[in-house]
């Protein structure tokens, strides 16, 4: 298995992910992420001369919606969604603008 | 010697559209919704939704691109940008990176010249637009410990245009500003507010010595809300990286925000919070691709833009390039101005009641010139009946505001409220005298060769006939009457 991923490495993606991890984690997830290379090194290895890029898993081209107002007032309903809400309005943990 | 620096800018600009639902959900897009009241599961995040982009976004970011001077995208998708802050519900929020639907544009700006007067014209070029979803609206508790989400602005479709770094100056920024405003107002692609957020600019900008090459490290400042903010922030950002290079530090890259209270500028994000938005197509939403058919259609159904307004009207109006200016400065303003002179009335006159009087209401009003209610034909009759000296200039000011209130026919009003200018000259000469017996002072001053004294008899001669003279004319007949009285 490919030795790729340093430590400096799993910090930066714990970070961006915003996961705080273990000592324990931080080594299955090199692992796990080392395998996760190795498969892209097949990958690498495959003939791809004749194959066209590609720019979209799916085939489908121009799917639309036309500008029509047809959802109503269903705060209610996504205000169950929420942890915690106050006047109507999501409550997160405070955030300080600079 | 001092060091010359040479301040170089480029702008970001986030455009809201006037489409009435958002860019992926049939949700309202109407503003000051009570909170989450124009929400759903697309436009709040949940697992599961599925977005679908609305038709119109794409028409009206590829008619702005046209009227931009861009190559359309004949192929174009949506990337997912990734970070975390709760105003964007999916931590990532969908836009464009990879294949954006317009580029290589430009926009013509007209900018002073070397020698002082002569303006000359300026190309800034688009590098490109991209579509994208706009974000909740955060509000910050002042007493608790927590943060409110209101996700109505969640999905508003924006289109953020991106220039190239070919601006110097706070005054090529704001020309820049003024005329991509005017254009995207005349496209009816949305109406470009800055304080309320449905035009934002960030600016990015650096400097360096003069006539050197290579650019130098750029900051990008937000929180812009007005020309004047704008033109503070890069006047002080400008000062503050030319400091640092003084000083033989170097300039950052990193975002800032502007405090206009303060006049300086704060770095947004701490270092410990990583930039990296690994992007990635978003597999939810299909290709677009836009064929030379619809691409046709969408261009046929652009109206006539402001450069090429004011290229005609110089051909066509002998007014001076000043007025052509304030008149292309709206599209309503523009269409009462052609329709009016269509009509037959002369086009400087048009232009002087449409620059002055309309402008000054308007301002008083504090009103966009696209709710200007009067109708061309009744500016037409109120032109002609000055010209006639059927009413004097003031009772034509007065009939034209109750015009602009009410949209009211002229002639009509003038006949029904008896405005029109006392031609009877026995009358006249009969006030004139009149006034001439009650004010022997001003009579005296006038003779002793203040000659001044004769606008206040003109005004009391116009008040006796309640405003229905005409001031020219009780101009001479007075100095006719003093003068004979003098040598009698």
């Amino acid at each position: 298995m490919a030795d790729l991923i340093s430590d400096k490495t799993i910090e930066y993606v714990g970070i961006l992910a915003k996961l705080e991890l273990t000592g324990q984690e931080k080594e299955q997830a090199k692992k796990d992420m080392g395998r996760m290379l190795d498969y892209i090194e097949i990958m690498n290895r495959l003939d791809t001369k004749n194959i066209e890029p590609m720019t979209h898993v799916f085939p489908l081209r121009n799917v639309f919606r036309e500008d029509v107002v047809a959802n109503s007032d269903e705060s209610e309903k996504m205000l169950e969604n929420a942890p915690e809400c106050q006047n109507n309005m999501f409550a997160v943990p405070r955030t300080f603008e600079a | 010697m001092e060091k010359q620096y040479e301040t170089v800018i480029g702008l970001e600009v986030h455009v809201e559209l006037a489409t009435k639902t958002k860019i992926f959900c049939a949700c309202s897009t109407a503003f000051g919704g009570e909170p989450n009241t124009h929400t759903c599961p697309v436009c709040t995040g949940m697992p599961g939704a599925l977005p679908v982009l609305n038709r119109q976004v794409v028409e009206y970011a590829a008619a702005v691109g046209m009227a931009l001077n861009c190559r359309i995208a004949q192929e174009c998708r949506f990337d997912r940008k990734n970070y975390f802050y709760p105003d964007n519900p999916q931590n990532y929020q969908i836009s464009q990176l990879y294949l954006p639907i317009c580029r290589d544009g430009y926009v013509e700006i007209q900018v002073q010249g070397d020698e002082r007067m002569k303006t000359i014209t300026k190309k800034i070029r688009i590098h490109e637009i991209h579509m994208e979803e706009d974000a909740g609206k955060l509000i910050h508790d002042e007493w608790g410990d927590c943060s409110l989400v209101d996700y109505n602005r969640s999905g508003v479709p924006l289109i953020e245009i991106v220039s190239e770094p070919d601006m110097r100056s706070a005054q090529e920024v704001i020309a820049y500003l003024e005329e991509l405003r005017l254009i995207i107002r005349y496209l009816g692609a949305s109406d470009c507010r800055l304080q309320e957020g449905s035009m934002r600019a960030d600016v990015n900008l650096s400097v360096r010595e003069a006539g050197q090459e290579a650019f130098g490290t750029r900051t990008e400042m937000k929180n812009l809300n007005s020309f004047s903010a704008i033109s503070h922030a890069i006047a002080g950002e400008r000062q503050r990286q030319i400091d640092l290079l003084e000083a033989g530090e170097q300039v950052v890259q990193e975002t800032r925000r502007w405090d206009d209270e303060k006049k300086e500028s704060f770095p947004m994000r701490s270092k410990e919070d990583a930039q990296d938005y690994r992007y990635f197509p978003d597999p939810d939403l299909a290709m677009v691709s836009m064929d030379q058919e619809w691409l046709e259609k969408i261009r046929e159904g652009q109206p006539e833009l402001p450069s090429q307004k004011r290229k005609r009207y110089r051909k066509e109006f002998d007014i001076p390039v000043y007025d052509i200016q304030i008149l292309t400065g709206s599209r309503r303003m523009a269409e009462i101005f052609e329709e009016t002179v269509a009509l037959g009335a002369q086009p400087k006159k048009v232009s002087n009641w449409l620059m002055v009087e309309t402008m000054r209401i308007l301002k008083e009003k504090e009103m966009e010139p696209e709710h200007i209610g009067f109708s061309p034909a009744h500016l037409t009759k109120l032109i002609k009946m000055t010209e006639e000296r059927v009413i004097n200039s003031s009772v034509a000011k007065e009939v034209f505001e109750t015009m602009f209130e009410s949209d009211i026919d002229p002639e009509q009003y003038v006949e029904e409220k008896g405005l029109k200018t006392v031609n009877d000259e026995g009358a006249l000469r009969k006030t004139v005298g009149e006034i001439i017996a009650a004010n022997p002072k001003s009579v005296e001053d006038y003779r002793g060769g203040k000659e001044k004294a004769i606008g206040f008899l003109v005004g009391q001669t116009m008040k006796a006939m309640r405003g229905k003279a005409d001031p020219a004319a009780v101009n001479s007949l007075l100095k006719e009457l003093l003068q004979s009285g003098n040598n009698g």
